[in-house]
Protein backbone atom coordinates (compact mmCIF):
# COMPACT_ATOMS: atom_id res chain seq x y z
CA UNK A 1 0.00 0.00 0.00
CA UNK A 2 1.34 3.35 -0.99
CA UNK A 3 1.43 5.55 2.08
CA UNK A 4 1.64 8.77 0.10
CA UNK A 5 -1.54 7.99 -1.77
CA UNK A 6 -3.34 7.00 1.41
CA UNK A 7 -2.42 10.34 2.96
CA UNK A 8 -3.47 12.20 -0.14
CA UNK A 9 -6.84 10.53 0.00
CA UNK A 10 -7.31 11.62 3.61
CA UNK A 11 -6.19 15.17 3.06
CA UNK A 12 -7.75 15.97 -0.28
CA UNK A 13 -11.05 14.19 -0.79
CA UNK A 14 -12.29 17.00 -3.02
CA UNK A 15 -9.30 16.67 -5.32
CA UNK A 16 -9.71 12.90 -5.32
CA UNK A 17 -13.32 13.24 -6.37
CA UNK A 18 -12.43 15.69 -9.10
CA UNK A 19 -9.64 13.56 -10.59
CA UNK A 20 -10.56 9.97 -9.85
CA UNK A 21 -8.41 8.40 -12.54
CA UNK A 22 -5.27 10.09 -11.29
CA UNK A 23 -5.46 8.81 -7.73
CA UNK A 24 -5.00 5.26 -6.45
CA UNK A 25 -7.81 4.11 -4.18
CA UNK A 26 -6.13 3.27 -0.85
CA UNK A 27 -8.60 0.39 -0.43
CA UNK A 28 -8.14 -1.04 -3.93
CA UNK A 29 -6.39 -4.21 -2.73
CA UNK A 30 -8.95 -4.89 0.01
CA UNK A 31 -11.84 -4.30 -2.39
CA UNK A 32 -10.44 -6.51 -5.15
CA UNK A 33 -9.70 -9.35 -2.72
CA UNK A 34 -13.43 -9.19 -1.92
CA UNK A 35 -13.97 -10.33 -5.53
CA UNK A 36 -12.03 -13.53 -4.73
CA UNK A 37 -14.02 -14.18 -1.56
CA UNK A 38 -17.17 -15.47 -3.26
CA UNK A 39 -15.35 -18.68 -4.17
CA UNK A 40 -12.21 -18.64 -2.01
CA UNK A 41 -13.75 -17.38 1.26
CA UNK A 42 -13.57 -14.05 3.08
CA UNK A 43 -10.03 -12.66 2.72
CA UNK A 44 -9.10 -15.83 0.83
CA UNK A 45 -9.82 -18.32 3.60
CA UNK A 46 -11.93 -21.11 2.07
CA UNK A 47 -14.34 -23.45 3.84
CA UNK A 48 -12.43 -26.61 4.78
CA UNK A 49 -13.30 -29.85 3.01
CA UNK A 50 -14.43 -28.35 -0.30
CA UNK A 51 -12.76 -28.05 -3.68
CA UNK A 52 -11.73 -24.39 -3.58
CA UNK A 53 -8.20 -23.56 -2.45
CA UNK A 54 -7.47 -21.30 0.50
CA UNK A 55 -5.36 -18.50 -0.95
CA UNK A 56 -4.92 -16.51 2.27
CA UNK A 57 -1.35 -16.48 3.54
CA UNK A 58 0.24 -17.83 0.36
CA UNK A 59 3.41 -16.08 -0.68
CA UNK A 60 2.97 -13.03 -2.85
CA UNK A 61 5.37 -14.40 -5.47
CA UNK A 62 3.45 -17.66 -5.77
CA UNK A 63 0.07 -15.88 -6.07
CA UNK A 64 1.38 -13.48 -8.71
CA UNK A 65 2.92 -16.34 -10.66
CA UNK A 66 -0.28 -18.43 -10.60
CA UNK A 67 -2.47 -15.52 -11.67
CA UNK A 68 -0.14 -14.70 -14.55
CA UNK A 69 -0.02 -18.34 -15.64
CA UNK A 70 -3.83 -18.51 -15.52
CA UNK A 71 -3.99 -15.34 -17.56
CA UNK A 72 -1.52 -16.64 -20.14
CA UNK A 73 -3.39 -19.96 -20.36
CA UNK A 74 -0.31 -21.97 -19.34
CA UNK A 75 -1.83 -23.25 -16.09
CA UNK A 76 -4.72 -25.76 -16.20
CA UNK A 77 -7.99 -24.16 -15.11
CA UNK A 78 -11.77 -24.45 -15.31
CA UNK A 79 -12.60 -20.77 -14.68
CA UNK A 80 -9.50 -18.91 -13.46
CA UNK A 81 -8.06 -18.49 -16.96
CA UNK A 82 -11.14 -16.38 -17.77
CA UNK A 83 -11.21 -14.41 -14.51
CA UNK A 84 -7.45 -13.71 -14.43
CA UNK A 85 -7.77 -11.90 -17.76
CA UNK A 86 -9.86 -9.25 -16.00
CA UNK A 87 -6.94 -7.95 -13.93
CA UNK A 88 -3.83 -5.94 -14.85
CA UNK A 89 -0.31 -6.68 -13.58
CA UNK A 90 -0.65 -3.84 -11.09
CA UNK A 91 -3.99 -5.17 -9.81
CA UNK A 92 -2.62 -8.71 -9.49
CA UNK A 93 0.29 -7.32 -7.49
CA UNK A 94 -2.08 -5.54 -5.10
CA UNK A 95 -4.34 -8.59 -4.69
CA UNK A 96 -1.40 -10.92 -4.07
CA UNK A 97 0.16 -8.56 -1.53
CA UNK A 98 -3.08 -8.28 0.43
CA UNK A 99 -3.71 -12.04 0.41
CA UNK A 100 -0.12 -12.79 1.43
CA UNK A 101 -0.62 -10.63 4.53
CA UNK A 102 -3.67 -12.64 5.66
CA UNK A 103 -3.49 -15.51 8.15
CA UNK A 104 -3.81 -18.96 6.61
CA UNK B 1 -38.24 1.65 18.87
CA UNK B 2 -34.50 1.16 18.92
CA UNK B 3 -32.16 3.96 19.75
CA UNK B 4 -28.44 4.30 19.42
CA UNK B 5 -27.73 3.25 23.01
CA UNK B 6 -29.71 0.02 22.64
CA UNK B 7 -27.82 -0.69 19.50
CA UNK B 8 -24.43 -0.14 21.10
CA UNK B 9 -25.38 -2.46 23.96
CA UNK B 10 -26.32 -5.20 21.51
CA UNK B 11 -23.25 -4.65 19.37
CA UNK B 12 -20.95 -4.41 22.38
CA UNK B 13 -21.86 -7.92 23.51
CA UNK B 14 -20.02 -9.32 20.54
CA UNK B 15 -17.33 -6.68 20.20
CA UNK B 16 -14.63 -9.19 21.06
CA UNK B 17 -15.16 -10.96 17.78
CA UNK B 18 -15.15 -7.83 15.70
CA UNK B 19 -11.45 -7.09 15.92
CA UNK B 20 -9.06 -6.32 13.17
CA UNK B 21 -10.13 -9.03 10.76
CA UNK B 22 -9.02 -7.89 7.35
CA UNK B 23 -7.76 -4.54 8.58
CA UNK B 24 -4.64 -4.43 6.43
CA UNK B 25 -5.04 -1.57 4.01
CA UNK B 26 -8.48 -0.68 5.32
CA UNK B 27 -9.97 2.81 5.08
CA UNK B 28 -9.22 5.74 7.33
CA UNK B 29 -11.22 4.15 10.15
CA UNK B 30 -13.03 7.32 11.00
CA UNK B 31 -16.29 6.24 9.39
CA UNK B 32 -19.17 6.32 11.83
CA UNK B 33 -22.92 6.36 11.66
CA UNK B 34 -25.87 3.99 11.36
CA UNK B 35 -26.61 1.96 8.25
CA UNK B 36 -29.92 0.13 7.92
CA UNK B 37 -29.86 -2.77 5.47
CA UNK B 38 -33.20 -4.15 4.31
CA UNK B 39 -33.16 -7.70 2.96
CA UNK B 40 -30.75 -10.38 4.17
CA UNK B 41 -30.09 -12.21 0.92
CA UNK B 42 -26.93 -12.36 -1.17
CA UNK B 43 -26.70 -8.57 -1.43
CA UNK B 44 -27.91 -7.29 1.93
CA UNK B 45 -26.27 -9.86 4.20
CA UNK B 46 -22.94 -9.27 2.44
CA UNK B 47 -23.25 -5.50 2.80
CA UNK B 48 -24.09 -5.84 6.51
CA UNK B 49 -21.11 -8.08 7.26
CA UNK B 50 -18.60 -6.10 5.21
CA UNK B 51 -19.71 -2.77 6.71
CA UNK B 52 -18.93 -4.18 10.15
CA UNK B 53 -15.76 -5.99 9.10
CA UNK B 54 -14.21 -3.18 7.09
CA UNK B 55 -15.11 -0.47 9.64
CA UNK B 56 -13.66 -2.59 12.46
CA UNK B 57 -17.00 -2.19 14.16
CA UNK B 58 -17.12 1.62 14.04
CA UNK B 59 -20.27 1.73 11.91
CA UNK B 60 -23.56 0.54 13.39
CA UNK B 61 -25.46 -1.84 11.16
CA UNK B 62 -29.07 -2.98 11.49
CA UNK B 63 -30.36 -5.68 9.14
CA UNK B 64 -34.11 -5.97 8.60
CA UNK B 65 -35.13 -9.39 7.26
CA UNK B 66 -38.60 -10.90 7.17
CA UNK B 67 -37.49 -14.54 7.23
CA UNK B 68 -35.98 -16.22 10.27
CA UNK B 69 -33.30 -18.02 8.24
CA UNK B 70 -31.52 -17.51 4.93
CA UNK B 71 -32.55 -19.98 2.22
CA UNK B 72 -30.46 -19.97 -0.96
CA UNK B 73 -31.89 -19.79 -4.47
CA UNK B 74 -28.63 -21.10 -5.96
CA UNK B 75 -28.54 -24.89 -5.33
CA UNK B 76 -32.35 -24.90 -4.80
CA UNK B 77 -32.80 -26.67 -8.16
CA UNK B 78 -30.99 -29.62 -6.57
CA UNK B 79 -33.63 -29.68 -3.83
CA UNK B 80 -36.37 -29.65 -6.48
CA UNK B 81 -34.62 -32.56 -8.22
CA UNK B 82 -34.33 -34.53 -4.95
CA UNK B 83 -30.53 -34.36 -4.77
CA UNK B 84 -30.44 -32.04 -1.72
CA UNK B 85 -32.79 -31.05 1.11
CA UNK B 86 -33.99 -27.59 2.17
CA UNK B 87 -31.77 -27.91 5.26
CA UNK B 88 -28.74 -28.15 2.96
CA UNK B 89 -29.46 -24.68 1.53
CA UNK B 90 -30.52 -23.00 4.80
CA UNK B 91 -28.15 -20.84 6.87
CA UNK B 92 -28.79 -19.07 10.18
CA UNK B 93 -28.42 -15.31 10.74
CA UNK B 94 -26.55 -15.96 14.03
CA UNK B 95 -23.18 -15.48 12.31
CA UNK B 96 -24.04 -11.90 11.39
CA UNK B 97 -24.93 -11.16 15.02
CA UNK B 98 -21.39 -12.21 15.94
CA UNK B 99 -20.13 -9.45 13.66
CA UNK B 100 -22.22 -7.01 15.71
CA UNK B 101 -24.99 -6.69 13.14
CA UNK B 102 -28.32 -6.05 14.83
CA UNK B 103 -30.74 -8.42 13.08
CA UNK B 104 -34.44 -7.55 13.28
CA UNK B 105 -36.97 -9.93 11.78
CA UNK B 106 -39.72 -7.63 10.59
CA UNK B 107 -41.33 -6.02 7.54
CA UNK B 108 -40.60 -2.51 6.31
CA UNK B 109 -43.81 -0.51 5.86
CA UNK B 110 -42.31 2.77 4.64
CA UNK B 111 -39.18 4.78 3.93
CA UNK B 112 -38.86 8.53 4.38
CA UNK B 113 -35.80 9.42 2.32
CA UNK B 114 -36.06 13.09 3.32
CA UNK B 115 -35.96 12.44 7.07
CA UNK B 116 -33.86 9.27 6.64
CA UNK B 117 -36.26 7.07 8.56
CA UNK B 118 -37.51 3.53 7.97
CA UNK B 119 -40.82 2.42 9.46
CA UNK B 120 -41.25 -1.19 10.53
CA UNK B 121 -44.47 -3.15 11.02
CA UNK B 122 -43.67 -4.24 14.59
CA UNK B 123 -40.57 -2.36 15.73
CA UNK B 124 -41.45 1.31 15.20
CA UNK B 125 -39.14 3.69 13.37
CA UNK B 126 -35.42 3.51 12.71
CA UNK B 127 -33.27 6.48 11.76
CA UNK B 128 -30.37 5.96 9.37
CA UNK B 129 -27.43 7.78 7.85
CA UNK B 130 -27.43 5.43 4.87
CA UNK B 131 -30.04 2.86 3.83
CA UNK B 132 -29.27 -0.23 1.76
CA UNK B 133 -32.23 -1.87 0.04
CA UNK B 134 -31.74 -5.41 -1.21
CA UNK B 135 -35.21 -6.94 -1.51
CA UNK B 136 -34.61 -9.04 -4.62
CA UNK B 137 -37.48 -9.26 -7.07
CA UNK B 138 -41.24 -9.37 -6.95
CA UNK B 139 -43.50 -10.83 -9.61
CA UNK B 140 -45.66 -8.92 -12.10
CA UNK B 141 -48.82 -10.94 -11.59
CA UNK B 142 -50.73 -8.67 -13.97
CA UNK B 143 -48.84 -10.43 -16.76
CA UNK B 144 -50.48 -13.74 -15.75
CA UNK B 145 -54.02 -12.75 -14.68
CA UNK B 146 -55.08 -16.28 -13.72
CA UNK B 147 -52.38 -16.38 -11.06
CA UNK B 148 -53.30 -13.19 -9.22
CA UNK B 149 -54.97 -14.91 -6.27
CA UNK B 150 -53.07 -16.50 -3.40
CA UNK B 151 -55.07 -19.66 -3.97
CA UNK B 152 -53.91 -19.88 -7.60
CA UNK B 153 -50.32 -19.15 -6.59
CA UNK B 154 -50.44 -22.03 -4.13
CA UNK B 155 -51.37 -24.44 -6.94
CA UNK B 156 -49.26 -23.18 -9.84
CA UNK B 157 -45.84 -22.59 -8.31
CA UNK B 158 -42.93 -20.37 -9.32
CA UNK B 159 -40.34 -21.75 -6.87
CA UNK B 160 -38.22 -18.76 -8.01
CA UNK B 161 -37.71 -17.68 -4.41
CA UNK B 162 -36.27 -20.51 -2.36
CA UNK B 163 -38.26 -21.74 0.63
CA UNK B 164 -41.74 -23.26 0.97
CA UNK B 165 -42.29 -23.05 -2.81
CA UNK B 166 -39.12 -25.10 -3.40
CA UNK B 167 -40.42 -27.89 -1.16
CA UNK B 168 -43.92 -27.68 -2.64
CA UNK B 169 -42.64 -28.05 -6.21
CA UNK B 170 -40.58 -31.07 -5.16
CA UNK B 171 -43.75 -32.57 -3.67
CA UNK B 172 -45.73 -31.96 -6.89
CA UNK B 173 -43.02 -33.75 -8.88
CA UNK B 174 -42.94 -36.68 -6.44
CA UNK B 175 -46.73 -36.96 -6.58
CA UNK B 176 -46.84 -36.84 -10.38
CA UNK B 177 -47.50 -40.17 -12.08
CA UNK B 178 -44.80 -41.66 -14.30
CA UNK B 179 -45.72 -40.63 -17.83
CA UNK B 180 -46.72 -37.12 -16.77
CA UNK B 181 -45.59 -33.79 -18.21
CA UNK B 182 -43.75 -31.10 -16.27
CA UNK B 183 -43.87 -27.71 -18.06
CA UNK B 184 -41.74 -24.71 -17.12
CA UNK B 185 -42.68 -21.23 -18.35
CA UNK B 186 -39.64 -18.94 -18.61
CA UNK B 187 -40.20 -15.15 -18.69
CA UNK B 188 -38.54 -12.77 -21.11
CA UNK B 189 -35.12 -11.54 -20.02
CA UNK B 190 -34.11 -9.79 -17.84
CA UNK B 191 -35.06 -12.08 -14.98
CA UNK B 192 -33.33 -13.45 -11.87
CA UNK B 193 -30.65 -16.08 -12.63
CA UNK B 194 -30.43 -16.33 -16.44
CA UNK B 195 -29.29 -20.00 -16.56
CA UNK B 196 -31.63 -21.02 -13.70
CA UNK B 197 -34.59 -22.20 -15.80
CA UNK B 198 -32.38 -24.36 -18.00
CA UNK B 199 -30.64 -25.86 -14.98
CA UNK B 200 -34.04 -26.61 -13.46
CA UNK B 201 -35.29 -28.25 -16.65
CA UNK B 202 -32.08 -30.32 -16.86
CA UNK B 203 -32.22 -31.44 -13.23
CA UNK B 204 -35.89 -32.39 -13.41
CA UNK B 205 -35.15 -34.32 -16.63
CA UNK B 206 -32.37 -36.07 -14.70
CA UNK B 207 -34.88 -36.98 -11.96
CA UNK B 208 -37.37 -38.29 -14.51
CA UNK B 209 -34.70 -40.25 -16.38
CA UNK B 210 -33.64 -42.06 -13.22
CA UNK B 211 -37.01 -42.34 -11.37
CA UNK B 212 -39.93 -41.70 -13.77
CA UNK B 213 -38.58 -42.59 -17.24
CA UNK B 214 -41.88 -42.22 -19.13
CA UNK B 215 -42.27 -38.58 -18.03
CA UNK B 216 -41.45 -35.46 -20.03
CA UNK B 217 -40.02 -31.98 -19.40
CA UNK B 218 -41.33 -29.17 -21.58
CA UNK B 219 -39.62 -25.77 -21.53
CA UNK B 220 -41.90 -22.95 -22.76
CA UNK B 221 -39.49 -20.07 -23.17
CA UNK B 222 -40.73 -16.52 -23.85
CA UNK B 223 -37.26 -15.76 -25.22
CA UNK B 224 -36.27 -16.52 -28.79
CA UNK B 225 -33.49 -18.81 -27.63
CA UNK B 226 -31.75 -20.20 -24.55
CA UNK B 227 -30.50 -17.03 -22.82
CA UNK B 228 -27.41 -18.42 -21.02
CA UNK B 229 -24.77 -21.12 -21.68
CA UNK B 230 -26.79 -22.10 -24.75
CA UNK B 231 -24.33 -24.48 -26.40
CA UNK B 232 -23.64 -26.34 -23.17
CA UNK B 233 -27.30 -26.75 -22.22
CA UNK B 234 -28.37 -27.79 -25.72
CA UNK B 235 -25.56 -30.36 -25.85
CA UNK B 236 -26.56 -31.76 -22.45
CA UNK B 237 -30.17 -32.05 -23.60
CA UNK B 238 -29.14 -33.88 -26.79
CA UNK B 239 -26.66 -36.18 -25.03
CA UNK B 240 -28.58 -36.90 -21.83
CA UNK B 241 -32.27 -36.14 -22.26
CA UNK B 242 -33.25 -36.96 -25.83
CA UNK B 243 -36.93 -37.85 -25.87
CA UNK B 244 -37.35 -36.53 -22.32
CA UNK B 245 -36.75 -32.78 -22.57
CA UNK B 246 -38.35 -30.61 -25.25
CA UNK B 247 -37.43 -26.93 -25.68
CA UNK B 248 -39.87 -24.48 -27.32
CA UNK B 249 -38.62 -20.91 -27.92
CA UNK B 250 -40.87 -17.86 -28.54
CA UNK B 251 -43.51 -19.30 -26.22
CA UNK B 252 -44.54 -16.33 -24.15
CA UNK B 253 -47.16 -17.08 -21.53
CA UNK B 254 -50.39 -15.03 -21.78
CA UNK B 255 -52.38 -16.61 -19.00
CA UNK B 256 -52.95 -19.79 -17.03
CA UNK B 257 -56.03 -21.92 -16.47
CA UNK B 258 -55.34 -23.03 -12.95
CA UNK B 259 -57.94 -25.81 -12.65
CA UNK B 260 -56.68 -27.68 -15.72
CA UNK B 261 -53.01 -26.64 -15.22
CA UNK B 262 -52.95 -25.20 -18.73
CA UNK B 263 -50.44 -22.66 -19.99
CA UNK B 264 -52.16 -20.31 -22.46
CA UNK B 265 -49.72 -19.08 -25.12
CA UNK B 266 -50.43 -16.77 -28.03
CA UNK B 267 -51.23 -19.55 -30.52
CA UNK B 268 -51.31 -22.63 -28.36
CA UNK B 269 -52.53 -24.13 -25.10
CA UNK B 270 -50.34 -26.58 -23.22
CA UNK B 271 -51.74 -28.77 -20.45
CA UNK B 272 -49.29 -30.14 -17.91
CA UNK B 273 -49.42 -32.43 -14.92
CA UNK B 274 -47.06 -30.11 -13.07
CA UNK B 275 -47.12 -26.53 -14.36
CA UNK B 276 -44.31 -24.29 -13.07
CA UNK B 277 -44.69 -20.62 -14.01
CA UNK B 278 -41.93 -18.07 -13.44
CA UNK B 279 -43.74 -14.77 -14.04
CA UNK B 280 -41.92 -11.67 -15.30
CA UNK B 281 -40.40 -9.74 -12.42
CA UNK B 282 -39.40 -6.27 -11.36
CA UNK B 283 -37.51 -4.71 -8.46
CA UNK B 284 -38.77 -5.76 -5.05
CA UNK B 285 -41.90 -3.91 -3.91
CA UNK B 286 -39.91 -2.10 -1.23
CA UNK B 287 -37.75 -0.48 -3.91
CA UNK B 288 -40.72 0.33 -6.13
CA UNK B 289 -42.61 1.95 -3.24
CA UNK B 290 -39.57 3.89 -2.01
CA UNK B 291 -39.99 6.26 -4.96
CA UNK B 292 -36.47 5.86 -6.36
CA UNK B 293 -35.99 6.29 -10.09
CA UNK B 294 -36.90 3.16 -12.02
CA UNK B 295 -36.16 2.24 -15.62
CA UNK B 296 -39.18 0.90 -17.54
CA UNK B 297 -41.07 1.12 -14.26
CA UNK B 298 -39.21 -2.06 -13.22
CA UNK B 299 -35.55 -1.70 -12.20
CA UNK B 300 -33.71 0.81 -10.02
CA UNK B 301 -31.01 2.93 -11.67
CA UNK B 302 -27.87 3.16 -9.55
CA UNK B 303 -24.49 4.86 -9.57
CA UNK B 304 -22.17 1.87 -9.93
CA UNK B 305 -19.41 3.42 -7.85
CA UNK B 306 -21.64 3.43 -4.76
CA UNK B 307 -24.82 1.50 -5.64
CA UNK B 308 -26.67 4.68 -4.57
CA UNK B 309 -29.94 5.43 -6.34
CA UNK B 310 -29.44 8.03 -9.07
CA UNK B 311 -32.42 9.93 -7.68
CA UNK B 312 -32.66 9.30 -3.91
CA UNK B 313 -29.63 10.38 -1.89
CA UNK B 314 -28.72 8.09 0.98
CA UNK B 315 -30.51 5.06 -0.50
CA UNK B 316 -28.30 2.33 -1.95
CA UNK B 317 -29.87 -0.52 -3.93
CA UNK B 318 -28.32 -3.93 -4.52
CA UNK B 319 -28.77 -7.08 -6.52
CA UNK B 320 -31.66 -8.17 -8.69
CA UNK B 321 -33.59 -4.93 -8.07
CA UNK B 322 -31.05 -2.89 -10.05
CA UNK B 323 -31.14 -2.01 -13.72
CA UNK B 324 -28.30 -4.33 -14.67
CA UNK B 325 -25.19 -2.96 -16.37
CA UNK B 326 -24.48 -4.41 -19.85
CA UNK B 327 -23.85 -8.19 -19.70
CA UNK B 328 -24.25 -8.20 -15.92
CA UNK B 329 -26.52 -11.03 -14.79
CA UNK B 330 -29.08 -10.87 -12.02
CA UNK B 331 -27.25 -13.42 -9.86
CA UNK B 332 -26.55 -14.04 -6.19
CA UNK B 333 -22.84 -13.80 -6.94
CA UNK B 334 -23.32 -10.37 -8.48
CA UNK B 335 -25.53 -9.21 -5.59
CA UNK B 336 -22.73 -10.19 -3.19
CA UNK B 337 -20.34 -8.04 -5.23
CA UNK B 338 -22.83 -5.15 -5.19
CA UNK B 339 -22.96 -5.49 -1.38
CA UNK B 340 -19.18 -5.09 -1.12
CA UNK B 341 -19.09 -2.13 -3.50
CA UNK B 342 -21.85 -0.46 -1.47
CA UNK B 343 -20.05 -1.22 1.81
CA UNK B 344 -16.77 0.29 0.56
CA UNK B 345 -18.54 3.38 -0.82
CA UNK B 346 -20.64 3.91 2.30
CA UNK B 347 -17.57 3.73 4.55
CA UNK B 348 -15.91 6.37 2.36
CA UNK B 349 -19.03 8.55 2.44
CA UNK B 350 -19.43 8.22 6.21
CA UNK B 351 -15.79 9.29 6.56
CA UNK B 352 -16.33 12.30 4.31
CA UNK B 353 -14.55 10.83 1.28
CA UNK B 354 -15.91 10.28 -2.23
CA UNK B 355 -16.57 6.69 -3.33
CA UNK B 356 -13.73 5.18 -5.34
CA UNK B 357 -14.17 4.81 -9.07
CA UNK B 358 -11.79 1.81 -9.10
CA UNK B 359 -14.70 -0.63 -8.93
CA UNK B 360 -14.14 -4.24 -10.00
CA UNK B 361 -16.73 -7.03 -9.84
CA UNK B 362 -16.56 -10.67 -10.86
CA UNK B 363 -19.25 -13.21 -11.55
CA UNK B 364 -19.29 -16.98 -11.85
CA UNK B 365 -22.58 -18.85 -12.22
CA UNK B 366 -22.46 -22.63 -12.01
CA UNK B 367 -25.33 -24.78 -13.29
CA UNK B 368 -25.82 -28.50 -12.81
CA UNK B 369 -26.93 -30.48 -15.86
CA UNK B 370 -27.24 -33.80 -14.03
CA UNK B 371 -26.30 -35.27 -10.63
CA UNK B 372 -22.57 -35.25 -11.35
CA UNK B 373 -21.80 -32.58 -13.94
CA UNK B 374 -21.86 -28.81 -13.96
CA UNK B 375 -21.05 -25.93 -16.31
CA UNK B 376 -20.24 -22.26 -15.68
CA UNK B 377 -20.34 -18.79 -17.16
CA UNK B 378 -17.89 -16.21 -15.78
CA UNK B 379 -17.07 -12.54 -16.34
CA UNK B 380 -15.05 -9.71 -14.82
CA UNK B 381 -16.58 -6.22 -14.82
CA UNK B 382 -14.94 -2.86 -14.22
CA UNK B 383 -16.27 0.67 -13.85
CA UNK B 384 -15.83 2.77 -16.98
CA UNK B 385 -15.50 6.41 -15.95
CA UNK B 386 -16.53 7.69 -19.38
CA UNK B 387 -19.53 5.43 -19.90
CA UNK B 388 -20.42 5.70 -16.20
CA UNK B 389 -21.36 2.04 -16.03
CA UNK B 390 -19.78 -1.37 -15.43
CA UNK B 391 -18.38 -3.00 -18.55
CA UNK B 392 -16.95 -6.48 -19.08
CA UNK B 393 -13.14 -6.32 -19.25
CA UNK B 394 -12.34 -7.31 -22.86
CA UNK B 395 -11.43 -11.01 -23.00
CA UNK B 396 -12.35 -11.65 -19.38
CA UNK B 397 -15.41 -13.83 -19.81
CA UNK B 398 -16.32 -17.29 -20.95
CA UNK B 399 -18.04 -20.59 -20.31
CA UNK B 400 -16.94 -24.18 -19.60
CA UNK B 401 -15.31 -26.02 -22.50
CA UNK B 402 -17.63 -28.96 -21.72
CA UNK B 403 -19.76 -30.17 -18.82
CA UNK B 404 -17.55 -31.81 -16.21
CA UNK B 405 -17.47 -33.35 -12.75
CA UNK B 406 -14.79 -31.01 -11.37
CA UNK B 407 -17.12 -28.05 -11.72
CA UNK B 408 -19.89 -29.88 -9.86
CA UNK B 409 -17.47 -30.03 -6.91
CA UNK B 410 -16.56 -26.38 -7.43
CA UNK B 411 -20.24 -25.42 -7.55
CA UNK B 412 -20.83 -27.05 -4.17
CA UNK B 413 -17.68 -25.46 -2.73
CA UNK B 414 -18.71 -22.09 -4.16
CA UNK B 415 -22.04 -22.29 -2.33
CA UNK B 416 -20.38 -23.08 1.02
CA UNK B 417 -17.87 -20.27 0.58
CA UNK B 418 -20.29 -17.58 -0.52
CA UNK B 419 -22.74 -18.44 2.27
CA UNK B 420 -19.87 -18.13 4.74
CA UNK B 421 -18.71 -14.91 3.07
CA UNK B 422 -22.19 -13.39 3.57
CA UNK B 423 -23.28 -14.84 6.86
CA UNK B 424 -20.38 -15.91 9.09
Amino acid sequence: MNRFHACLALALPALLAATPAAAQDPNAARNMVANCANCHGTNGKAAPGFAMATIAGDSKESLVQRMKEFRAGSRPATVMHQIAKGYTDEQIDLIAGYLAAQQK
Amino acid sequence: MFNRRDFLKAAGASAGIVTLAGCAGSSSGKASGHVVVVGGGYGGATAAKYLRMWSNGSVEVTLIERNSEFISCPISNLVIAGEKTLADITVSYEGLKKWGVRVIHDEVTGIDAEKRKIRLAKHGELGYDRAVLSPGVDFMWDAVPGLKSADAQAKILHAWKAGPQTVALRKQLEDMKDGGVYALCVPKAPYRCPPGPYERASMIAHYFKTKKPKSKVLVLDANEDVTSKKGLFVKAWQDLYKGILEYRPNSELRDVDVASRTAILEFDKVKADVLNVVPPHRAGTLVVQSGVKLANNRWAEVDWTSMESVSAKGIHILGDSTLSAPLMPKSGFMANQHGKTAAAAILNLLAGDAPSTDVMMTNTCYSFVDGQNAIHVASVHKYDTEKKTMIVVPGASGVSSARNEAEAAYAKGWAKNIWADMLT
